[in-house]
């Protein structure tokens, strides 16, 4: 089986300590991974804005590094779905389809494609999931509280095999943050109290950490933390997964 | 210029309220939640009425005109309006034409969007809104701010105020069940000297020929069992197959809508009562220009329930007015560039494109992927702010070059880390203002990669 690692751009130039997690934790799973160093983005910023015509290249170039590999990891699910969903516009060449089938988020390719069941990490704290949208309503990592429908997904399910950690419940346990791509800059204050919100949820529940599986959306409420000095930390799934400690 | 933007900021300013607004809405979400609850078949019914909605869209000219010849049939008189003005003109000739000088009107946000309100009371026509929500914003003189909960803006106390200066209930008054008495007393006496009654439609039966008009209130009933004349108008698309398929709504509306079961009252209307008479007004106003838009088609689907203003999180902190259109909040933004682009061009980018609307839908409109779409065709119109426009076309560039890539986001970093923190927190960073950007990582991970992995090629 051969898997090739994406790490996303924004992960690549500001959150290294992400892609190293989620690497590590491939390799502690069994799953040897190759990185092709000519990746760089999904394409997802410009399209999001209306640009898809100025994305169209960075999709190909995707297609380019990417083909040829049983399977694309990434962790962080916005940019799986949108190679997903929005690669429709390329031609779609047997390398262009295979590519949306096969590119997967990280918590999907661990339980589906490894079968997991258990890891070997230990976090003895309380932890509250934000629930990323395109994770849970585009690629259905989870159940979505709109529906009628119930269970545990995929990110809860590998945070029960982490010894000793606690998931905190939310009074909403899947509204959006406010990060929204170039949302957060053009709706800035609305994109501010969506996530002020968001934390202050997390908080009442005695959240210690804030994790997801999307680093966009941590960054978001890491920087609206970090500005008013306290709260909860920030991690990324991986990074729990892993075994990082506090 | 992005109004929603500057309108959104406004209303945000005042936290409390916003926090307010947002809790009223969401109570109204959770309500809907525990009703959905109550039906294991509730995506059964969803995928029912979206697929008998996708085949009316799909047959809408042969249901009109079976609809037309049953109404007819029944001795309703049909009249068709290719836009706004021919409707309002339609409507002030049937009220002029008999004298009319008074009319009640029940919630219609078709009427609403057509401004009829305005066109009457120019040509002299009183007109009163008798749902409770309608009225209280007719008497402020500012349009709804959301479809099914038109005053959802609005606290006790400020209704209090206004039936204070205009219906004359005690000062300070700001119980509930008072000032709904007060207004009921005052909607009553309008009742009984109207001269016609108009009403909105939630579906129109093309087996039966009849119209149904949900309430809560009664007073779509109260109007017409009392006017000489009634008048039901309809957007085209409103137009359900077999009287059978209205079970299939009725169970969906009202619980996605407030969380009822059902609405209080389910108004059949067949046939004109004898000695009076009957007539429906069937509007286009766009709404086959949007039908001819395959990516934009489903948005007809739409019940009108609300659901997706209760659900988006950005609604709920911005409120219905700051979209500037009749229906605000997430449908609001995909029918809104159909009818103009340019004006409209700053919504479909008001949305972080969650997708909760699209999920809580009872007829599966695709709302955020409508979203995505109508973003492309604002940007390929040359209706993004010039700033965008730059930054995307950039953005496109280095994205698709490895090495360039990798280099700008080494000066980047290196630029950010050189800057003093008042350089970088200008006035010109939107982000900065209330957060702090990443901290900078000594290497990116394609950098620690290669230093970890150097026997590689």
């Amino acid at each position: 089986m051969k898997v090739a690692l994406f790490i996303p751009c924004y992960i690549d130039q500001f959150y290294p300590r992400v892609g190293i997690a989620t690497l590590e934790l491939l390799e502690k799973v069994g799953c040897r991974v190759a990185y092709p160093r000519e990746q760089t983005c999904c394409g997802q910023p410009m399209a999001n804005t209306g640009c898809e015509h100025h994305a169209q290249a960075t999709y190909e170039h995707f297609v380019r590094v990417f083909q040829g590999f049983d399977y694309v990891v990434a962790p962080a699910a916005s940019c799986v779905y949108h190679v997903r969903k929005h690669y429709d516009i390329l031609e779609q060449t047997p390398a262009v389809s295979q590519l949306r089938e096969r590119t997967l988020d990280l918590s999907e390719f661990l339980i589906d494609i490894l079968g997991i069941t258990s890891l070997p990490a230990r976090f003895p704290h309380r932890v509250g999931l934000h629930r990323s949208c395109h994770g849970l309503r585009g690629l259905r990592l989870g159940y979505a509280s709109e529906r009628y429908e119930r269970g545990e997904g995929y990110q809860e399910q590998l945070l029960d095999m982490v010894e000793g950690l606690e998931r905190v419940p939310l009074d909403r346990a899947d509204e959006c943050c406010g990060f929204g791509g170039t949302f957060a800059v053009s709706q800035a204050q609305l994109s501010t109290k969506m996530g002020r919100d968001r934390i202050a949820d997390h908080e009442r529940h005695g959240a210690e950490v804030i994790t997801a599986g999307d680093m966009s959306c941590l960054m978001h409420l890491e920087g609206l933390i970090r500005r008013r000095g306290t709260g909860p930390r920030i991690l990324h799934l991986a990074e729990i997964l892993n075994g990082t400690q506090l | 210029m992005n109004q929603h933007a500057t309108r959104a900021a406004a209303f945000i300013r005042d936290e409390a309220r916003t926090d307010w607004h947002d809790q009223s809405l969401w109570f109204v979400r959770e309500k809907r939640d525990r009703a959905r609850d109550t039906l294991p078949e509730w995506e059964t019914l969803r995928m029912l009425a979206s697929q008998i909605k996708d085949n009316v869209l799909g047959n809408l000219d042969h249901y009109l005109v079976d609809f037309e010849a049953k109404a007819r049939a029944n001795g309703v008189q049909v009249h068709w309006a290719a836009d706004a003005v021919e409707h309002n003109r339609i409507v002030h000739e049937l009220l002029s034409t008999r004298g009319v000088a008074r009319i009640v009107k029940s919630k219609s946000m078709l009427t609403e969007e057509c401004q009829l309100n305005e066109y009457l009371a120019e040509r002299g026509i009183e007109v009163v809104d008798t749902d409770l929500g309608e009225r209280i914003i007719q008497l402020r003189r500012e349009p709804p701010s959301h479809i099914v909960m038109p005053a959802i803006h609005l606290k006790k106390e400020e209704v209090g105020e206004l039936f204070h200066t205009t219906l004359g209930t005690l000062a300070g008054a700001s119980d509930p069940q008072y000032l709904t008495e007060a207004a009921r007393g005052h909607l009553r006496d309008k009742f009984m000297v109207s001269e016609a009654a108009l009403t909105g439609v939630n579906f129109a039966i093309a087996e039966t020929g009849g119209v149904v008009v949900c309430t809560n209130e009664g007073n779509a009933d109260m109007g017409v069992h009392l006017a000489p004349l009634q008048i039901h108008s309809m957007g085209i698309e409103k137009i359900i197959p077999r009287r059978a398929d209205l079970g299939v709504f009725t169970r969906l509306l009202a619980r996605s809508a407030t969380g009822q079961p059902s609405t209080v009252y389910t108004s059949h209307y067949h046939r004109p009562r004898p000695g009076a008479e009957m007539h429906i007004v069937i509007v286009d106003n766009g709404r086959t220009d949007q039908l001819g838009r395959e990516d934009f088609r489903a948005s007809l689907k739409c019940i009108r329930c609300g659901a997706c203003m209760n659900t988006c999180p950005v609604y709920r902190r911005s409120g219905g007015h700051s979209y500037g259109y009749t229906v605000p909040g997430p449908i609001g933004s995909i029918l809104t560039p159909g009818i103009d682009l340019k004006r409209y061009s700053d919504l479909p980018f008001a949305s972080t494109l969650c997708g909760s609307c699209s999920d809580v839908c009872p007829v599966k409109i695709n709302i955020h992927e409508q979203l995505y779409k109508w973003r492309q065709q604002v940007a390929q119109s040359g209706e993004l702010p010039w700033s965008k426009r730059l930054a995307m076309r950039l953005a496109g560039f280095v994205l698709a070059r490895s090495h360039t890539y990798d280099w700008s986001g080494r000066l980047a970093r290196g630029a950010l880390r050189l800057f003093p923190r008042w350089a970088v927190y200008n006035g010109l960073n939107e982000w900065g203002k209330t957060r702090e950007l990443p901290a900078l990582p000594d290497q990116s991970f394609k950098a620690w990669y290669a230093s970890h992995h150097q026997h590689e090629q």
